[in-house]
């Protein structure tokens, strides 16, 4: 796991630093955070047991309308993080989801 | 001190003051790990290594869920891989800053590259060429917070009996929210993360678990920057 995670963060430091790429591959590397983070995202927020469910009990999909508008304004991953969780286990402890 | 010393000094100060909202991300996210990595029935030493050595959220929340289903390691390192093959991509965008660095200062600073830092860097990265220091030290920091979040999730696993009514188990998807939200800067970029987040759930949709992720990245980076030039003109 160190092995596969290294080389992939490692290898383009080392080939292409200083090097000049073209413009429109330093574009199309600049859109590949946003890309990335909403691949790993979305589906887990969306997606439970093979279905979209967007039911009240699915509370990680409640919890993210909050926690983006407060990442938006706070800037702060601390204050994110702290209300997702917050509201996930606020939610359960009413017992709406699971 | 002479000036050289002070200046390392401050540099080194200011990488840590720059790393203090990760710290603030990681030690709750890494406290979460440790917790669900005992609950895995992964061992303590292992479950530290782990942050250690591997040193990537995601992933390692990754592999525990695997470990936990009874995978084979070969499965859980393909997995690994292809989930951090995105590090791969920013790694690869911020090399053109990188252009003063010696290698082995080059292969550290890969090492402790995640999503958190990265964001970090590339915020600032026209400075990247002449702040070695600071940037290795914002890392250095960053890899400290998780490590201690770990030991103290190891250490609270064993008194912890459930994790979800702590809601331990959103950490993850919180951290990447406010990740994706600091990333949001203009719409082409909103619309690049709407459109990889929706591709990416058709694709999981469709059974592809894992390989989803990089295959809606590339189709969601490619998207924005057809947006992008079809704007610009």
């Amino acid at each position: 796991m160190a092995v596969v995670t290294y080389l992939p963060r490692l290898l383009p430091t080392l080939f292409l630093s200083g090097r000049h790429l073209r413009p429109i591959i330093v574009a199309w590397l600049r859109l590949v955070p946003p890309a990335v983070l909403a691949a790993m995202l979305v589906p887990s927020l969306l997606v439970r047991e093979g279905y979209v469910d967007l039911a009240i009990d699915n509370l990680f999909f409640w919890a993210a309308l909050v926690a983006f508008p407060v990442a938006w304004k706070s800037k702060s991953l601390f204050a994110t993080v702290v209300v997702g969780m917050g509201l996930v286990a606020l939610g359960r402890y009413m017992g709406v989801g699971l | 001190m002479d000036n050289s010393k002070k200046q390392a000094l401050t540099a080194i100060g200011i990488g840590m003051k720059r790393a203090l909202p990760i710290v603030l991300g990681y030690v709750p996210i890494g406290f979460a790990y440790g917790v669900l990595a005992g609950k895995s029935g992964l061992s303590d030493a292992n479950t530290l290594l782990m942050s250690l050595i591997v040193f990537a959220g995601s992933s390692q929340f990754i592999a525990i869920g695997l470990f936990a289903s009874g995978t084979g390691p070969a499965a859980v390192i393909l997995t690994t891989f292809v989930v951090n093959l995105r590090h791969m991509l920013m790694a690869a965008s911020l090399s053109p800053y990188l252009a003063g660095w010696k290698k082995r200062h080059l292969a550290f600073f890969s090492f402790e590259l995640t999503d958190e830092s990265f964001a970090l860097h590339s915020a600032a990265a026209s400075r990247l060429g002449d702040c070695r220091l600071e940037a290795l030290s914002l890392n250095m920091t960053a890899q400290a917070s998780w490590v201690a979040g770990t030991v103290i999730g190891i250490v609270a696993s064993g008194l912890i009996g459930d994790i979800k009514p702590m809601g331990l188990d959103y950490a993850l998807a919180a951290m990447f929210i406010a990740l994706l939200v600091g990333q949001c800067e203009n719409r082409v970029r909103v619309a690049t993360a709407i459109f990889s987040g929706g591709i990416a759930t058709l694709l999981y949709l469709a059974g592809w678990h894992q390989f989803h992720i990089i295959a809606a990245t590339v189709a969601g980076a490619t998207f924005g920057l057809g947006v992008e030039q079809w704007t610009k003109d």
